[in-house]
């Protein structure tokens, strides 16, 4: 399980570099959801993937899981979801503003002169 | 020791600030003053807790009641409160000059809430003492910098700010990344207790360096070093003068910070790798910098480039790793926040009264403005380390640790380039202050020169104090680097054992 | 944004007050299960975004007339006052405390300052991600 982990983890991280890559910022949005999609899986294979059950400690020393990587991916969801509208409505204003949502086209130069 | 609120007041009150100025944020007189009335009681509050840790020790708050090492736990020690001390005083200063210099427009928009969320997001990161809580912090402070990078929606405010998101989301991103991969060695988040269990490790494990490089490119990134640097003269540019001082004199410095907490609480038991490579690295930050702060010809660019050098200098010591180089370290890293504000403040005076940020387009202002060409020159010379002036002895020590450690190259180059820093802020003096006055600036702007310069001295008075005081300021000091080069105390402290 | 498709405006009707419970529902469940502030709330703005899909956004502005960035403070100080409460009785800051108490139909049930806390959270959720959908719907 661990394994197919790795490789589901390996191919977010790729495809996000992919779309990280493209000029087009809304592609670069979608390649950083998925970005923190992958870290949000591999928090939880790092956590490791145990079977046990829900983390309510009852004394009779049946295993319980590792509460703590949900909580981790929990917060990093959230903190991604706020990010990720963020950068969606920035995106949407550039657009306006700015006229295009090429990163090529926003290379400033004023106030390097 | 006892649970301590204190520890967490420099984190309450701009919180509750900024929550209660949100209700208000159409009415401008009075956001104004609640927000200086509220930075001022967390200026005190602060210096009370670096009282507090001076006489009693590391502070220690396990919030929620959940004892370290299972729950979040805010740690205050001496590095920590001071910068904490430092930073309060300067969104003290900060608030003070957007009253006259921000604009409605920004006021309306939930200016002074941002800067107080800014500044919760700063305190907390110095603060805490869980890895994943520092990322939720980091994520406060970037969240509301991005807002203020963005607010008023210039052209080159949202190109510069669509460029700063990608760069920091990346490194958020990897933050998660490194501390899953540190989570499945060590199975904890609490620093102390991180830094306990590397400790029993029998054999250091590759995997150690890996996560050290990677939150060496997280911090790396949040603190513009070598060769990471290349968003930050771009992104700093494009906000107003006090977004611009803000961003410059925190946000790099919390980067700096995290690094010199982890690599010294984590990754200090094999140095061979990591800190050979941060030498090299700080060393060619400070050649980047200090090429940027000569080529340059606009005055803002000129200190934005002198930022990646302190950069540079801070993180020499702290690759060193001595005694000596690390408290230079720390007096440095206070000095350069302080002095970097005030400079900050200084140029958007000038840009203020002349208009411009172009050096070769004004020059002679010390006939109309005298008082400002003296604090200036002032604060010029407290950048460059002329003693005794604050960046003197800061800059000594790092340079003697290095030294003492058998890194002669580059110590001889942090020396050098100390001149040519000296170069940089002494061309604005000169080309621009000195010289005959032959073009009159608008009159507009006298009202409120006055009033803007107010917070530019209160900084520079303070960074002058701090160079003539080290001796005073060397006992706090001295504390810090203590907790810096023996972990052990801050696992004490934490864990309680 | 305009939308007259008779279908859509008569299905959100009900389907809004189903949402609308189940998020409530969703809400309260967060305490032992999983749910919570932050699911609740974004349910609930599924909901009213589903509103301005079939209606237009002066509709459900007529429906809901505050700002909705306003909603977003009063979310944040009801959680940083429920954590800010822990100082007056000189506990560690968001300390919290839970009893059970009787209540009338409901039975035996435990009531937790958390809660209130996450109640905060339900309201920023929704005040957030309505701020965002407006700041996009309302240019066009």
């Amino acid at each position: 399980m661990e394994l197919l982990m790795a490789i589901l983890i390996g191919f977010l991280f790729a495809s996000a570099t992919y779309l990280l890559l493209s000029k087009s910022i809304l592609r670069m949005i979608i390649g950083t959801g998925l970005l923190s999609h992958g870290a949000h899986l591999l928090i939880l294979t790092m956590g490791g993937l145990k079977k046990g059950a829900v983390p309510i400690v009852n004394g009779d020393g049946t295993p319980v899981t590792d509460p703590l990587p949900q909580a981790l991916i929990l917060t990093a969801i959230v903190i991604s979801f706020g990010v990720t509208a963020l950068f969606l409505v920035l995106a949407y204003r550039g657009y306006q503003e700015l006229g295009t949502d090429n990163m090529d086209e926003l290379r400033g130069t004023d106030g390097n002169e | 020791m006892e649970m301590n609120n204190l520890v967490v007041l420099p984190i309450f009150v701009p919180l509750l600030t900024a929550v209660i100025l949100m209700f208000i944020s159409k009415k401008i007189n009075i956001q104004r003053w609640i927000s200086v009335g509220a930075s001022l009681v967390t200026v005190m509050i602060a210096g009370l807790l670096v009282h507090h840790v001076s006489t009693d020790g590391i502070q220690t708050l396990d919030i929620g009641s959940w004892p370290a090492p299972f729950g979040i736990t805010l740690v205050s020690d001496m590095l920590s409160s001071l910068l904490v001390l430092t930073t309060s005083i300067i969104g003290f200063a900060v608030i003070l000059y957007s009253i006259y210099s921000i604009g409605e427009g920004r006021e309306k928009h939930f200016y002074y809430p941002i800067v107080q969320f800014l500044i919760v997001g700063v305190n907390g990161a110095f603060t805490t003492g869980d890895i994943f809580n520092l990322f939720v912090f980091f994520e406060v402070m970037l969240m509301a910098s991005y807002v203020l990078l963005v607010l008023g929606g210039t052209k080159i405010q949202l190109r510069e700010t669509i460029k700063y998101l990608t760069v920091n989301v990346i490194s958020s991103s990897l933050f998660v990344i490194a501390v899953a991969y540190l989570y499945s060695i060590v199975g904890t988040l609490n620093m102390a207790h991180i830094s306990q269990r590397i400790g029993l490790l029998e054999e250091i494990p590759g995997i150690l360096t890996v996560i050290a490089i990677l939150f060496l490119i997280v911090f790396g990134l949040k603190g513009a070093i070598f060769p990471l640097y290349f968003w930050l003269p771009g992104s700093y540019y494009a906000p107003p003068v006090p977004v611009m001082t803000l961003l410059g004199a925190l946000l790099t410095k919390v980067g700096i910070y995290s690094i010199a907490r982890t690599y010294s609480l984590f990754f200090y038991h094999d140095q061979s790798y990591t800190h050979d490579l941060l030498l090299v690295l700080a060393v060619v930050t400070v050649l980047i910098g200090v090429v940027g702060s000569i080529a340059y010809w606009d005055i803002k660019k000129i200190i934005i480039y002198n930022i990646i050098t302190a950069i540079g200098v801070i993180l020499y010591g702290i690759s060193v790793a001595t005694t000596t180089s690390m408290t230079g370290s720390v007096y440095y890293l206070i000095h350069d926040m302080i002095i970097k504000a005030a400079l900050f403040l200084l140029i958007g005076i000038i840009v203020n009264i002349t208009g411009t940020s172009n050096l070769k387009k004004f020059h002679g202002l010390i006939n109309d403005y005298p008082v400002l060409a003296w604090v200036y020159f002032i604060a010029a010379i407290s950048l460059a380390g002329i003693p005794p002036f604050s960046g003197f002895v800061g800059k000594w020590l790092v340079i003697q640790g290095g030294m003492e450690r058998g890194e002669l190259i580059g110590s001889v180059i942090i020396l050098l380039t100390s001149l040519l820093v000296l170069y940089s802020v002494m061309k604005i003096f000169i080309y621009g202050f000195w010289g005959g006055k032959d073009q009159d600036y608008p009159d507009q702007h006298s009202i409120s020169y006055n009033k803007l310069l107010i917070p530019a001295i209160l900084l520079t008075v303070i960074a002058v104090l701090y160079g003539f005081g080290s001796e005073f300021v060397y006992s706090y000091v001295a504390q810090a680097v203590d907790t810096l080069m023996n972990p052990e105390i801050y696992i004490e402290a934490v864990l309680k054992e | 944004m305009r939308s007259g498709d008779l279908i859509l405006q008569t299905m959100s009707k009900v389907v809004f007050f189903i949402i609308i419970l189940f998020s409530i529902h969703l809400f309260f469940e967060g305490h032992y299960r999983p749910g919570g502030g932050f699911v609740g709330g974004l349910m609930t703005s599924g909901a009213i975004i589903l509103l301005l899909l079939a209606y237009d956004i002066k509709t459900v502005k007529k429906i809901i007339p505050f700002d909705f960035k306003w909603l977003i403070a009063v979310g944040l100080f009801i959680s940083v006052v429920t954590a800010g409460g822990s100082l007056l009785f000189n506990v560690p800051f968001f300390t919290h405390v839970h009893d059970y108490f009787n209540i009338p139909l409901l039975g035996k049930t435990s009531l937790h300052t958390a809660a209130l806390f996450d109640l905060g959270v339900f309201f920023v959720v929704v005040g957030v991600t309505l701020t965002i959908i407006q700041t996009i719907g309302e240019s066009e």
